[in-house]
């Protein structure tokens, strides 16, 4: 009989990856930047490893990005909301445990000493805890998208009138975060952390252990995303894609799938965030700006949509790029960017991938031709 | 598209709402024969009366053949019975007991109604199988999709409608490089997949071969009992060659109904529909 159930996750080829990029991340990495002297030229430095680092918070969110607009078809412009709320709600456990460090050497927040506040206001209840800081991570994204996604998919909003909507919401929520008096920093935001669970957050072995946990998230969620979209849920979400109303008059309700994925995208995005938030040092509503939701769809689409991998490829060309870019020609990289997507939309419609996939079909064919 | 707006709450009411996607467990009552009733239904788009008044019964079992020149709402009727449009006036029911302008598409579907499209509309991107595998009836809520794995039982079956439709030698083919033929057999073994008890077919001969026709005509022959068939189509040898009753709509209501060669030689029938 043909195969009976969801197929396997990779071939051996895609778990020899797997494999190979736990063991970069988990135990090459860790050996090259803290056990190899700095004057050797096998060392790595810590820029690269905090550069790195963040790139990986990125692939995450272009992982999440992949799953609701490569597999789902629906295009999410307010992606970067969800990451900065993720980042933001771990930002608060980092406001708390600055304690009376502060340039005021308050129990507050430096910025609240400012505004004359005497006390947190209630949402910063219990944020001192670092589960129930990471229990916000999730739980504040999640519930933000399902909510929101609920209304949105129920009254059957789709395509770009859905992206629009998605656009306004990051959009709105910027203009709140950037009011001193919601109570998160205003347009500084929150930054001078000094420590996690009572260990300094700037050191060597610290950046390493965030770098090491980002790797390890990443290469979780593309497992996931893996098992998703292997299973005949993920052939449902690719039939919504393609063709909407058979799904319905085949007896599936389309909401309850594009909710489920669209949550879930929304979650990945916010742990991708409380990741971020340490190792840069900084969250501010700049965060949540519409560019940069539109920047997520871009590493996707350079990568190639609805392949997974391409997502992780797309995010490290293009921050790669950006972060020699910004140092080479700093005044030239937003028209590089422009660039970039201009010609991936017009000569590469499946991004990197697509090319690498055709560029291997045509060396086959050629290799079958002589052979013939 | 419009977006429909659900006059209840979806989300909360009642068992057959939640988690759409679940087998409804309501039996289908035909013990007084019609499967179908349209009661005095009625539809208007901005003033125009797509349907007017329509009353229409179906028997079970039986295969009917609507025709109708363009216009005359064929397909809004449709639209009605699979829950795409809300009428403005008119009851519509499912047997006895469904109530289906109460229900969305999925539970629509659930219920036991199967829906060909005039444009085939197959999962252009999965495969002949894939698409089989998707429209069988089965648990169809999210989490039994995450956690779906064929059993042997419907791996058969899924093999037997693959031989019913003639597919049997393409399951690995993307659906999107059939033909045109081919797609709308695709689309009618997905409809059988689904185990309807009712199946809405519209135009399903359209951008066949002659021979491809035929056959389809076979297959709904044999169909007819086991199921009932509501076939709206333009193509006359077709309606010939399988109609037993057929009904002829015209400006949104039923204009004649009647054995093909009654109806043809209605003069009413003959004025609006066959030309004069």
């Amino acid at each position: 009989m043909r195969k009976t159930g969801p197929g396997a996750l990779f071939g051996t080829r895609g778990w020899s990856g797997v494999i190979a990029a736990l063991v970069l991340i988990c135990a090459v990495a860790p050996l090259l930047n803290l056990g190899v002297p700095k004057e050797s030229i096998f060392h790595m430095s810590d820029f690269s490893v905090s550069l790195i680092g963040k790139i990986m918070c990125y692939a995450i969110v272009a992982l999440a990005m992949d799953l609701i607009w490569g597999y789902t078809g629906i295009l999410s412009l307010g992606h970067g909301l969800f990451f900065a709320l993720g980042g933001y709600a771990f930002g608060m456990y980092l406001m708390r445990s600055i304690g009376l460090d502060g340039v005021y050497k308050s129990p507050l927040p430096d910025f609240m000493v400012f505004l004359d506040w005497k006390a947190y206001p209630w949402y910063w209840s219990f944020t001192d805890h670092f589960w129930y800081s990471l229990m916000l991570v999730v739980l504040v994204p999640g519930l933000l998208a399902f909510v929101f996604g609920y209304f949105a998919f129920r009254s059957r909003i789709k395509g770009v009138y859905f992206s629009i909507i998605t656009q306004a919401m990051t959009f709105a929520f910027m203009l709140l975060f950037f009011r001193n008096d919601t109570g998160f920093g205003g347009n500084n935001g929150f930054t001078d952390f000094k420590r996690i669970l009572d260990h300094p957050i700037f050191t060597p072995q610290m950046r390493m252990t965030l770098f090491v946990l980002s790797g390890l998230a990443l290469v979780g969620t593309l497992l996931l995303g893996r098992w998703i979209v292997t299973s005949k849920l993920g052939r449902v979400l690719t039939a919504i894609r393609d063709a909407e109303s058979r799904v319905m008059f085949s007896g599936y309700d389309p909401l309850w799938y594009k909710l489920f994925i669209w949550t879930l995208s929304a979650v990945l995005c916010g742990i991708a965030g409380a990741l971020y938030v340490p190792q840069v040092g900084i969250i501010n509503p700049g965060e949540m700006s519409p560019a940069n939701s539109i920047e997520i769809a871009i590493w996707v689409a350079v990568g190639g949509r609805g392949t997974l991998v391409g997502a992780i490829l797309g995010a490290f060309i293009v921050n790669g790029a950006r972060s020699w870019f910004t140092v080479a020609f700093p005044e030239y990289w937003l028209f590089f960017l422009g660039a970039i997507f201009i010609a991936v939309t017009l000569f590469l419609p499946n991004g990197v991938v697509g090319l690498i996939s055709q560029l291997r079909a045509q060396w086959r064919d050629r290799q079958g031709a002589k052979a013939a | 598209m419009t977006p429909i707006v659900e006059d209840e709450d979806q989300g909360t009411s009642g068992p057959a709402a939640v988690g759409g996607g679940r087998v409804v467990t309501e039996a289908l009552d035909v013990t007084h024969g019609p499967i179908l009733y349209l009661d005095d239904i009625t539809v208007s788009f901005d003033g125009f009366k797509a349907l007017n008044n329509l009353t229409l019964t179906v028997e079970a079992g039986e295969l009917r053949c609507i025709i109708g020149p363009n216009g005359a709402g064929k397909t809004t009727m449709m639209d009605v019975i699979t829950g795409k449009t809300r009428p403005d006036s008119g009851t519509a029911f499912f047997g006895q007991t469904i109530d289906l302008l109460r229900m969305t598409e999925p539970q629509i579907a659930h219920a036991g109604i199967g829906r060909k499209f005039q444009k085939p509309t197959v999962f252009e991107q999965h495969t002949v199988f894939e698409n089989l595998e998707l429209a069988m009836k089965t648990d169809k809520r999210v989490r039994a999709s995450l956690r779906a794995r064929l059993d042997s039982a419907q791996g058969d079956l899924i093999a037997a409608t693959l031989e019913q439709i003639k597919l049997a030698d393409a399951p690995d083919r993307a659906a999107g490089l059939l033909s045109h033929g081919q797609k709308q057999w695709l689309e009618i073994g997905m409809l059988l997949m689904q185990e309807p008890r009712l199946l809405l077919l519209d135009e399903p001969v359209a951008g066949m071969t002659d021979a491809e026709t035929e056959r389809t005509a076979e297959l709904f022959n044999s169909l007819a009992g086991k199921h009932t068939l509501v076939v709206v189509e333009h193509d006359m040898d077709f309606v010939g060659a399988i109609a037993r009753t057929v009904t002829v709509l015209h400006e949104g209501s039923v204009l004649a109904e009647g054995a093909m060669d009654a109806v043809q030689n209605d003069e009413r029938v003959i004025e609006v529909y066959l030309g004069r």
